[in-house]
């Protein structure tokens, strides 16, 4: 039996984050891993939040593969994004967001 | 345990799960001529290929041999105008040498365009008659090539689509079959990753300098690889976003790098690098979707899987096109180009293996006389134009 949301996407079973496979609105809960989870800010689809809790310095992996390091620590149901996740690849420079 | 798939044997030994006429232009000024040849017949059994251009081309030489015998072709028309640069008579011997039938039209002798069209129609009838009396012979699973590549791409391609894509080629590699993933410069930043799943070391260096290389020839055509859009959709690194294309390709080991027209020795998951080597010339190395097709069927694929997310249509020449959709929105508007709905997965209706596995088992049904939508849409998309050719490297592997 599924520990995750259906609207979650675990793409590995390694992995730290999961990704919503829906757009998941502010104060709405989820079942992450098995653990009831308030999303504090509206996610769309594509978006990822932490599956579990997630250390400075530590990788952050998806289908099982590094897609960057955790730039500081995250808790478990956050957002996971440019924010908090740096790239050991090229850093990208933090994008405007469009108005 | 899935029904016995069906084939058609040719003398190298390889089977086609189609036995289509081509109909072949060797210049654009043969290309009408071809048109009005193949127009009287369905496109499943008559299908028009050809070179565009009149300068000498390696490439397209190459190309142009490899699709001609092409497992799923059973016999071929060749128009030439007549004073075209193509080596029209090595490529007649080359599809002879196959053992398939071939014709040769050369419109500046034969009369003119009219004259031209009905010696080939007559030709072509004539094949189809014969091509329907060839028995088939079984087929096995281990036997097949199938490529994949991603097209018409949204944030649902690289978390639904392509990862049951993948689950898709994982299952394939396990039976033995040929699997083929390319678009080396959607894999920017996932190239270290990629090169610690290779079957053997001496590997890792070629797979490193593939993606360079492709970083590089696209940087020349200005051509940038993480937008806004994408942060917008949800993606946090270059290599997040490569990841995401690179699903497709599941968790085989990798055996080797193809080339353009050169035939995977093997069994296994091979990439295929479409980016020449040397200085940018001719443009971009692929300038739309179905010139990447037709690389991964001339590399002796028998059908292809393409993961769309906004909704592509096409299908190709020689190979049927495996439609798989990943955005659940697009699949309900499009569901009559689409073959597979990897959308469930979004919605929680469906898990990525079982999608997956439904992609193999549509992929063989393919091969037991089911017709992918766009085949049943008369698609028969054809692009070829100028490219670099492949200059041998030691270490690939280069087919037959």
């Amino acid at each position: 039996m599924s520990r995750d949301d259906p609207r979650l996407i675990r793409l590995a079973n390694e992995d730290n984050i999961v990704v919503l496979g829906a757009t998941i609105h502010t104060g709405e809960t989820v079942l992450v891993d098995g653990e009831l989870i308030t999303v504090p800010q509206t996610l769309g689809m594509g978006h990822k939040i932490a599956s579990r809790a997630i250390h400075t310095d530590e990788d952050i992996l998806k289908y099982g593969m590094p897609i960057g390091f955790a730039a500081c620590d995250i808790a478990r149901g956050e957002h996971v994004h440019l924010h908090n996740l740096t790239s050991r690849y090229t850093p990208i420079e933090i994008m405007e967001t469009q108005a | 345990m899935t029904a016995q798939m069906q084939g058609w044997l040719r003398d190298d030994g390889r089977k086609g799960i189609r036995n289509v006429v081509l109909v072949a232009y060797l210049v654009e000024c043969a290309h009408h001529v071809c048109t009005r040849i193949a127009r009287p017949f369905d496109e499943s059994e008559v299908q028009v290929i050809g070179f565009s251009g009149c300068f000498p081309s390696d490439y397209g030489q190459q190309m142009m041999e490899a699709l001609c015998t092409h497992p799923n072709v059973g016999a071929v028309q060749l128009v030439s105008l007549g004073c075209e640069n193509f080596k029209k008579r090595r490529l007649a011997e080359v599809i002879e040498a196959s053992g398939r039938p071939v014709n040769l039209v050369t419109i500046q002798s034969e009369g003119g365009s009219q004259t031209s069209i009905e010696a080939g129609q007559g030709w072509v009838r004539a094949q189809l008659a014969n091509l329907a009396a060839q028995p088939k012979v079984p087929m096995a699973v281990s036997e097949l090539v199938v490529g994949t590549i991603c097209g018409g791409s949204d944030a649902t391609s690289g978390i639904a689509g392509n990862p049951a894509a993948g689950v898709a080629f994982d299952r394939l590699v396990a039976e033995g079959a040929t699997c083929i993933f390319e678009e080396t410069g959607e894999l920017i930043g996932c190239e270290h990753i990629m090169a610690d799943r290779v079957a053997n070391p001496d590997l890792r260096p070629q797979i490193i300098a593939t993606v360079e290389k492709a970083a590089h020839y696209y940087a020349a055509m200005g051509y940038g690889s993480f937008s806004n859009g994408n942060a917008e959709g949800g993606l946090s690194s270059i290599e997040e976003k490569s990841l995401g294309a690179y699903a497709k390709s599941g968790s085989s080991a990798i055996q080797g790098i193809v080339r353009p027209a050169q035939r995977p020795a093997n069994g296994g998951l091979w990439l295929l690098d479409v980016v020449p080597d040397g200085e940018p010339r001719f443009g971009f190395p692929n300038i739309n979707d179905s010139a990447e097709i037709i690389e991964l069927i001339a590399c002796g694929a028998h059908a292809v899987i393409f993961v769309t997310g906004r909704g592509s249509v096409v299908g190709s020449a020689i190979s049927p096109v495996l439609k798989v959709c990943a955005n659940p929105d697009t699949y309900s508007r499009m569901r009559e180009d689409m073959d597979v709905n990897a959308g469930r997965i979004l919605h929680g209706h469906a898990s990525i293996a079982e999608v997956g596995e439904e992609i193999r088992d549509q992929l063989v049904a393919l091969g037991l006389g089911s017709r992918s939508r766009s085949e049943q849409l008369g698609h028969a998309e054809f692009v070829l134009t100028y490219k670099t050719p492949v200059s041998q490297q030691p270490g690939c592997h280069p087919g037959g």
